[in-house]
């Protein structure tokens, strides 16, 4: 009994470690930009699709990882550049147009390249299992929650020790005021694309063994992160990693007691509730309206 | 000068002993986050009044008329419309019960015609029943035509006339301001809160303000207006409130208002 | 220089029903004249969503959901309970009328980015529901949905019929029926949005804080036009289904919401003939990328993107804008020279 809770809960944990990098990502873009990137799952299965054909052409894993990272961060700034500054004075609905136009290309790329067929990815080391209580853990759900948690800590490093990443917490409270001081808000804006687009490889790669991978992963799975995000309140970091985790706990759950047919209906069950009851999210700002 | 100002203080004295007051508030109070924009305020304004409320930037004007016309919850006091209790009503309700404003930072539709502005001003006033304006039906059409003829009406006599089909986007800042008064009105509204009408306008522009409030008072409408332009205040105002950090720091005549050594020493010694 | 003036408003509905007679005189074949029906179906849903959309500012990522519902309804009452169709159109419409009056109340408080999660939320789920109540819908595999009766008389694509006098084949007729509805759709858009209703929606998205100070009931009106929009998606949800003669969960589908929600900004939101013109080239370019096969997914995503980086508006309000300043700038340019 308690083991098989126990073991919903390691999954749920797994998969909500790589929801909170998405979410992450979401936060740090909206944070930054004030623009929701629905391409921001496309990153997730990029880091995932590159590392498994690098892999195949013999490129040992570590290198792999780095350089499907380093694919996804040059695609984020891409997708600023080309696609977002642009386009920065339309309306949020358009940005939102162009960021699922960036995605459907993105995904249409990916097919092009990888075929529609599923791949699958060894794990970062063999796939042995620990026994904790009765309940079994994979070595890939370790190798999840380390690399996850060991990112969440280098962003929180980042944003509260680096000058970088204090001018990117600037540029999110008041562009204008952040222009003013000599922060470069454009290359800010960049810089935050590309580390969500960071982020989304790194969910996307250490879940790739655990999930499989294909050229239409990122649609859901960005869709999840989405979800996280808005459950942790836009905007807030704490509240990203927060809601990341008890997607996948929620969803694990139901899968586990109740049906996993509706495992899927779970995040966007949990999103209409806490939009209903807090429509600030767990940890959002409550900001009085001026007129 | 003086002899005008003299005679409006005796006019407003005398109006003071007969009416009852149109609005009153009550030891009204707001704070923002521990900061009191607006602190245990009363006054009363009387009907067919020009009510003017005055004070340096940051003593709680616009707050104080957010909370007049609902857009903002009152921590502590009261608003009486007409004799009836109103504070915490939204402004929609506001609105039907006679109370309009303009707004310091303009609120008008911009994907929308200077004539569907002030039509939109006519929105209580019209049919809308539902079915009759899917179907169109002739009754709806009339309506619609009257509507449009006031509201023309109403955008020349706020001195837009050049304007009637323009859009919005399209039109001066000048004009726009005009023109917000002129949805205002189309409420038919027996008290108009103007904030800051002066704001952003030429002397020129000024002048045809003046003489626009004027009409719009000497149709019976009670306006109160939140203004810096100090030669407009004191030449359009039978009475004026002084708020100083949310506080009332004087109300009385334009005269008294003038001669009071605190107002003085706010605006000069501080 | 009046006489140089062309008239500003053109008279939008004839001229729609002109281009709606003409086109099947230009189609080659009844793929073709299959095609303009599906255009003519979804571009009446869209004029809906424009409503809500374009109009009253209020984005919606689950319109789908709703076209998903009148869809399986029809399919479900006149297959699994033999219902006539115009009883089981009707049924589903005030099932969706029932169930977006019911989630709009909480859901219209929320604005921007919320209000497109928890309409994106509430598409999903509904999507999800029918995909896993095979019972009931058939799940992924789909449901075959019986052919449209009219005052008893079924309309099928593969039968001809006699029209005065004259051998008619039912895909043209369905066509014609799928015309007429984007006519009826279109005069309906029409008279709200010219109307004290369609001006208090139009001023929820241009200041929603004049609308209430001039007595608008801000949520009355963006909950009315919610309900509206989702009877829209509902009805031609049941049309389409008929025409189609089998649907999946795929109507219902989050990709299909972006589709429409697409239409609606490609086009040109709150201009109704806009997203009738985002309607056609959304439903042709398929048609026109599958030459390019594999690079089908890639070019559409990728002219969606230049599209709206370079005509944020929409295609026929920068259009109509760009005609303007060519129409203006002979006039304008003697006065500059004085």
């Amino acid at each position: 009994m308690f083991a098989e809770f126990l073991q919903y809960l390691f999954s749920g944990v797994t998969i909500g470690a790589t929801y909170a990098l998405v979410a992450l990502g979401f936060t740090l873009v909206y944070n930054a930009s004030h623009v929701i990137n629905f391409a921001q799952g496309e990153f997730l299965m990029i880091g995932g699709m590159s590392t498994v054909s690098l892999l195949a052409m013999g490129v040992p894993l570590p290198l792999a990882i780095a350089m499907a990272v380093a694919l996804a961060a040059v695609l984020g700034m891409a997708l600023h550049k080309l696609a977002i500054a642009p386009a920065r004075k339309a309306d949020v609905i358009t940005l939102i147009i162009i960021t699922i136009g960036a995605s459907i290309f993105l995904r249409g790329l990916a097919q092009i390249i990888w075929g529609k067929e599923f791949h699958t990815m060894p794990g970062f080391s063999a796939a042995e299992s620990v026994n904790v209580l009765g309940a079994v853990m994979y070595t890939q759900s370790l190798w999840v929650l380390a690399v996850a948690g060991v990112m969440v800590l280098l962003l929180a490093l980042f944003f509260t020790r680096t000058l970088m990443g204090k001018a990117i917490l600037a540029t999110s409270m008041n562009p204008g005021a952040a222009r003013l001081m000599g922060i470069r808000t454009q290359f800010v804006l960049m810089l935050a694309f590309m580390l969500a687009a960071v982020l989304g490889a790194m969910a996307g790669i250490m879940v790739a063994p655990i999930t499989l991978t294909a050229y239409d992963i990122g649609i859901m799975l960005g869709l999840k992160g989405f979800v996280a995000a808005a459950i942790g309140g836009m905007g807030s970091g704490v509240g990203a990693v927060v809601g990341g985790l008890l997607l996948g706990i929620a969803e694990a759950m139901t899968a586990g007691y109740i049906s996993s047919d509706y495992k899927d209906a779970v995040a966007f069950l949990l999103i209409l509730v806490i939009l209903f009851f807090m429509p600030r999210g767990l940890f959002g700002a409550r900001v009085a309206e001026r007129v | 000068m003086n002899q005008t100002l003299q005679q409006r203080d005796e006019m407003s004295s005398e109006d003071a002993v007969q009416a009852a007051p149109l609005l009153a508030v009550r030891g009204l109070s707001k704070a923002f986050g521990g900061v009191h924009a607006v602190d245990e305020l009363s006054f009363q304004i009387l009907p067919g009044q020009i009510y003017a409320v005055i004070g340096p930037n940051g003593a709680g004007k616009t707050t104080l008329f957010n909370l007049i016309t609902g857009l903002y919850q009152p921590d502590q006091g009261g608003v009486s419309l007409k004799g009836e209790a109103v504070q915490g009503l939204p402004p929609e309700r506001l609105a039907r019960l006679g109370m309009s404003r303009t707004f310091q930072n303009l609120q008008i539709c911009m994907n929308m015609t200077a004539l569907e502005n002030v039509m939109l001003g006519r929105h209580l006033h019209l049919k809308r029943n539902f079915l009759a304006v899917l179907l169109r039906w002739p009754s709806l059409r009339a309506s619609e035509r009257t509507c449009r003829a006031q509201a023309e009406e109403l955008i020349r006599f706020v001195g837009c006339g050049d304007y009637v089909n323009a859009e919005a986007a399209a039109m001066p800042y000048g004009a726009l301001k005009r023109l917000e008064i002129a949805r205002a009105l189309a409420t038919q509204p027996s008290i108009l809160l103007l904030d800051e009408p002066a704001a952003g306008l030429n002397s020129t522009e000024t002048a045809a303000l003046e003489q626009l409030i004027r009409k719009v008072a000497a149709g019976g409408i009670t306006v109160v207006l939140v203004e810096h332009d100090m030669k407009l205040v004191m030449s359009i105002s039978d009475r004026i409130l002084v708020l100083d950090y949310g506080r009332k720091l004087a109300e009385g005549t334009p005269r008294e208002i003038r001669d009071n050594p605190d107002v003085i020493a706010a605006y000069l010694g501080g | 220089m009046a006489l140089l003036r062309l008239p500003e408003r053109v008279p939008g509905l004839p001229v729609l029903a002109l281009v709606l007679l003409l086109v099947p005189l230009f189609l080659g074949n009844e793929f073709h004249l299959d095609i303009a029906t599906q255009i003519a179906l979804i571009a009446a849903t869209v004029v809906g969503l424009n409503l809500l959309v374009g109009y009253g500012g209020q984005v919606s990522l689950g319109h789908a959901a709703f076209f998903g519902m009148g869809a399986y309804a029809s399919a479900i009452l006149t297959g699994t309970y033999g219902w006539t169709s115009m009883p089981a159109l009707l049924c589903g419409a005030l099932l969706v009328a029932v169930l977006a009056w019911t989630l709009g109340r909480p859901i219209l408080r929320l604005k921007g980015h919320y209000l497109s999660m928890a309409t994106l939320g509430m598409g999903i789920i509904i999507a999800i529901v029918i995909n896993n109540e095979g019972w009931l819908t058939g799940g992924p595999d789909g449901l075959a949905v019986e052919p449209l009766t009219v005052l008893g008389a079924e309309l099928s694509i593969f039968d001809h019929y006699s029209v005065l006098g004259l051998d008619v084949s039912g895909a043209l007729l369905w066509y014609g029926l799928a015309a007429l509805l984007l006519l009826l759709a279109v005069w309906i858009a029409r008279n709200l949005v010219d109307s004290p209703i369609g001006r208090a929606l139009r001023a929820v998205h241009g200041s929603e804080v004049a609308a209430r100070v001039v007595g608008v009931d801000t949520a009355h009106y963006k909950l009315l036009i919610f309900v509206i929009s989702a009877v829209y998606a509902s009805v031609m949800g049941s049309f389409y289904a008929h025409y189609t003669g089998f649907i999946t969960p795929q109507v219902a589908s989050f990709e299909h919401s972006i589709e429409l929600i697409t239409m609606v900004v490609l086009g040109g939101m709150a201009s109704t003939y806009g997203v009738i013109l985002g309607a056609v080239l959304l439903m042709l370019l398929p048609q026109l990328l599958t030459d390019f096969q594999d690079y089908e997914m890639m070019m559409f995503g990728l002219i969606l993107m230049l599209t709206m980086i370079f005509m944020p508006k929409g295609l026929l309000p920068t259009l109509s804008e760009a005609l303007k300043r060519l129409r203006s700038r002979p006039a304008t340019a003697p006065a500059g020279q004085e």
